[in-house]
């Protein structure tokens, strides 16, 4: 079993230093990589060029320390988080600390993406070395004014004090620093000395989002910009045919129409003309290619799973040997949606191409990607192209794809304009690029009252369970043991959603193990506990989790819940999963209110290793479950004829504050290395609803949304 | 094109816009107020709440021409100083992620409590629930609604 330790660095992080021409220093860093040894920072803060180094640190001669931080933040913290790794060894009073996002360096930074709940995993060694190494830093060029030994000097709030009594701010000693060469194998803090890691710290932009500040991608203008509407085919597998743009281009304000691809750009003076402008547009659509229906992929994938087209994953023992040799056999099968990501913040994207270079503006979780492909679609040089990332409205997964990018630059390009392409809400939810609709097929074979066989086959639109996930619990915990896999192609676009694939297996798998439990006649949680003992001394590699953490959430879910021991009337159900590296127990309290199941409470224990902001980190686990209980409740989206059958919040259904429960989180404490929480909680919220609701009503579910099953049930009225 | 006089954070603006224009596109293309957020263009996810004379009011509904006879106060004339009880509650919970809505939650909150500023729990989730939060941060927009009525009681 791979040993949990602090993900590797292959090298130190690189540093160059200067000396500013208005005061103070600047600390050049690349993170997760090393740079060529050559360049060296900028002496004026106008210069900052992230192709040279990807991150900086300023510290003025005031002694304010200004950290210009890589990742892109959507909402997930890492504007705050990554920067109190760097403050915390550089000793700094975080008061004194300014955060300002950083822009893109096309060419050397690789991890540059918000996805996957990685940048604090990937970040912890490396922010932290940064700023121990600036500090020591300091601490030698105060040590060589005073002629002292460093190892005799100390540092607090950016004061370094030395044997004598002495004390010299950061600011007096930065000018001398900056020429002093940079230490190696610097060491660093022990966390028991942590002072901002493990701190409530605010959110950086707490003041400029509760005061409306400009601060996203819809909110950046720039002189002579065109607001950018534009008119995508209707349905999969139309293809645009022809159009009269008269009228459009006879609305106040719109400037110009015009064909690209099979889209059709509004150009106007101001947003509202734009989508007036396009409303009116005449275009025929052809069909290309299939016109698809829900109807027939839910029989498609239902073949699929009945059938005997798989590609394995993954197989211990032999599952059919297993399955002929049973006395029990429980099988069933788990339908999910798709589902569009809807951001609240619809898509949009600054971008002006000129002869000289092409300016990208606006939200973005793969700046790098995206800047590549411009390049390529505009056949222009990779360093001809920039990409300045603003907050994201959330991203969900949806920003990784830069093809509203795209439209941006190819639509400055033919109309010679800075542009910005502004979504409605109705093409946000229909320009595609969606959670593929899944389906699961989990059959268990029981011999002697024992678990022999696991087999877990999955049925989905487009793409499969990425190669880590047959790697999850239960692997290793059952002998024979087999993870299959079989896709339809469909012309409808697919793409990660908030904990790809997870955010439905973990559901079906969870539901599962409390329906085997039943069958099993055991108890649903000694099951999954009697599983994880079977893991613990396997040597193989390849398995993921932890069963010693998994069963520590469960263990501290169980006590946190008051599993089992509430008053009648609460109903409970479980639910434990690891995804993201992080390992996660829920129980949903459940209640009857005239009848009809409400969810009132979620207890939460999570084990993401040390807690770099409990602030922030508990705002991600409440907002993971509750985003994973609105989702597996309400979330519906199909398709007739190729087009979606909801594109707005009227009939599309996203959770709201009066059907949310109180989530109560609770942290394993450890001094492992960090894991990332903007997935990880999601998963096994709705199975911990599903089981719940399972024990009031006595009614099992396996497709999502619950809200149209369990009126298929009568459940609800 | 018509041109329109608005009272808009205590000061008088004018635009020039068809009268079909919604008040939200006249705050953020033409006044450069783009604190009030754009969410879905029907009313239905209250991202674009002002208060129009005191009351709260999707914005993307408002038409310019009608809101010519309001006092409209937007977040950036919330308070001069991030000072107003809402706000305040607001940063101490340490609401939003990605903030987006926050905006809106904000002036539909501050709007509720000055109808109500003894309110309990269900009628904050009552009022709250025409604005949705994509990031789900329900739980901590519910205990800051419920510090600011505190404080302003």
């Amino acid at each position: 079993m791979k040993s949990i330790t602090t993900p590797s660095v292959s090298r130190r992080s690189f540093i160059r230093t200067s000396a500013l021409a208005g005061g103070g220093i600047l600390i050049g860093f690349n993170l997760f990589q090393a740079c060529k040894p050559e360049v060296a920072p900028p002496v004026d803060i106008a210069d900052l060029n992230f192709n040279d180094f990807n991150a900086f640190i300023k510290i003025a001669d005031n002694g304010k320390v200004t950290i210009f931080s890589p990742n892109p933040e959507i909402g997930q913290g890492v504007k705050t988080s990554m920067p109190m790794l760097i403050a915390e060894e550089l000793d700094v009073d975080w008061g004194n600390v300014l955060v300002a996002q950083g822009a893109l360096d096309t060419k050397n930074f690789t991890r540059q993406v918000a996805g996957g709940s990685q940048s604090l995993r990937h970040g912890w060694e490396p922010l932290r070395q940064t700023g121990a190494t600036a500090r020591q830093m300091l601490i030698n060029a105060a040590a060589s004014k005073w002629g002292v030994d460093p190892t005799t000097c100390k540092t607090k709030n950016g004061v370094i004090s030395n044997g004598n009594g002495e004390t010299l701010g950061y600011g007096d000693v930065v000018k001398e620093a900056a020429s002093l060469k940079v230490p190696e194998n610097v060491k660093l803090k022990d966390p028991k000395d942590f002072t901002i890691i493990g701190k409530d710290i605010n959110n950086v932009d707490i003041d400029k989002i509760i005061s409306g500040k400009p601060l996203y991608g819809m909110d950046y203008k720039e002189d002579g910009m065109a607001y950018v509407s534009v008119l995508r085919p209707p349905a999969f597998g139309k293809k645009l045919n022809d159009f009269d743009a008269t009228e459009a281009k006879a609305v106040n304000g719109v400037i110009d129409v015009f064909k690209f691809g099979d889209k059709i750009a509004v150009l106007a003076e101001n947003t509202w003309a734009a989508m007036k402008g396009k409303k009116i547009v005449k275009a025929k659509w052809m069909n290309d290619s299939e016109l698809e229906n829900t109807k027939d992929h839910d029989k498609v994938l239902l073949d699929l799973l009945n059938g005997n087209d798989f590609n394995t994953m993954r197989a211990d023992g032999d599952v059919k040997k297993a399955f002929a040799t049973a006395d029990k056999v429980l099988e069933r099968v788990y339908e999910s949606p798709f589902l569009p990501h809807n951001c609240m913040e619809p898509m949009n994207f600054f971008a002006h191409v000129t002869a000289e270079n092409v300016k990208l503006v606006g939200p973005i979780q793969t700046p790098a990607g995206t800047a590549r492909r411009v390049a390529e679609l505009l056949d222009r040089k990779p360093e001809e192209v920039s990409v300045d990332m603003t907050r994201m409205g959330g991203g969900f997964g949806r920003r990784l794809y830069g093809d509203f990018a795209l439209e941006a630059a190819e639509i400055s390009n033919i109309s010679k304009k800075p542009v910005k392409v502004v979504y409605s809400r109705e093409d946000d939810m229909s320009a595609g690029i969606y959670r593929p609709a899944i389906k699961y097929k989990i059959s268990a074979a029981i011999k002697d009252g024992k678990l022999i066989g696991y087999h877990l086959k999955e049925a989905a639109i487009n793409s499969n369970m990425y190669g880590l996930i047959p790697n999850f619990f239960p692997a290793g915990a059952v002998e024979n043991y087999q993870v299959d896999v079989a896709k339809y192609d469909s012309n409808i676009t697919i793409g990660a959603w908030r904990a790809p694939y997870t955010n439905f297996l973990a559901f079906a798998e969870q539901s599962f193990f409390d329906e085997l439990a039943e069958v099993m006649e055991v108890d649903n949680i000694q099951l999954r506990l009697d599983l994880l003992q079977n893991v613990k001394g396997n040597n193989d590699e390849r398995i993921q989790y932890s069963p010693e953490r998994l069963e520590q959430v469960i263990k501290t879910a169980v006590e946190k819940s008051e599993w089992g021991m509430k008053p009648e009337g609460v109903y409970q159900g479980f639910s434990s999963y690891y995804c993201h590296n992080t390992h996660v127990a829920e129980v949903a309290d459940v209640v009857l209110e005239n009848d009809q199941p409400v969810v009132k409470k979620i207890t939460c224990v999570v084990d993401c290793g040390i807690v770099v902001n409990p602030l922030g980190a508990k705002n991600q686990i409440e907002g993971g479950v509750i985003d994973g209980i609105g989702h597996a409740m309400y979330g519906d989206f199909s398709f007739k004829n190729g087009e979606p059958q909801d594109t707005n919040f009227n009939t599309y259904r996203l959770i709201r504050m009066n059907e949310t429960p109180i989530v109560e989180t609770h942290f394993i404490e450890n001094q492992i290395a960090p894991t990332g929480l903007g997935e990880p909680t999601l998963p096994p919220a709705g199975a911990a609803i599903a089981n719940a609701i399972k024990a009031a009503k006595g009614v099992r579910l396996t497709k999502q949304p619950f809200v149209k099953n369990m009126k298929n049930e009568t459940l609800l009225g | 094109m018509p041109v329109y006089n608005l009272k808009v954070n205590g000061q008088s603006l004018s635009v020039e816009a068809d009268e079909d224009t919604p008040l939200l596109w006249v705050l953020r293309d033409h006044f450069d107020l783009v604190g009030t957020k754009f969410g879905c263009g029907i009313g239905q996810c209250g991202a674009c709440t002002v208060h129009a004379d005191g009351v709260a009011t999707r914005s993307c509904l408002l038409k310019v021409s009608v809101a010519t006879e309001m006092k409209i106060t937007t977040i950036e004339g919330l308070s001069k100083d991030i000072s107003h009880p809402v706000q305040q509650a607001w940063k101490e919970i340490d609401v939003p992620q990605c903030g987006y809505c926050q905006a809106g939650q904000i002036m539909t909150a501050a709007a509720f409590l000055e109808q109500n500023p003894n309110p309990n729990r269900e009628e904050i989730r009552d009022a709250m629930s025409g604005n949705i939060c994509r990031c789900a941060s329900y739980n901590r927009i519910e205990k800051a609604v419920e510090q600011a009525a505190s404080k302003i009681s």
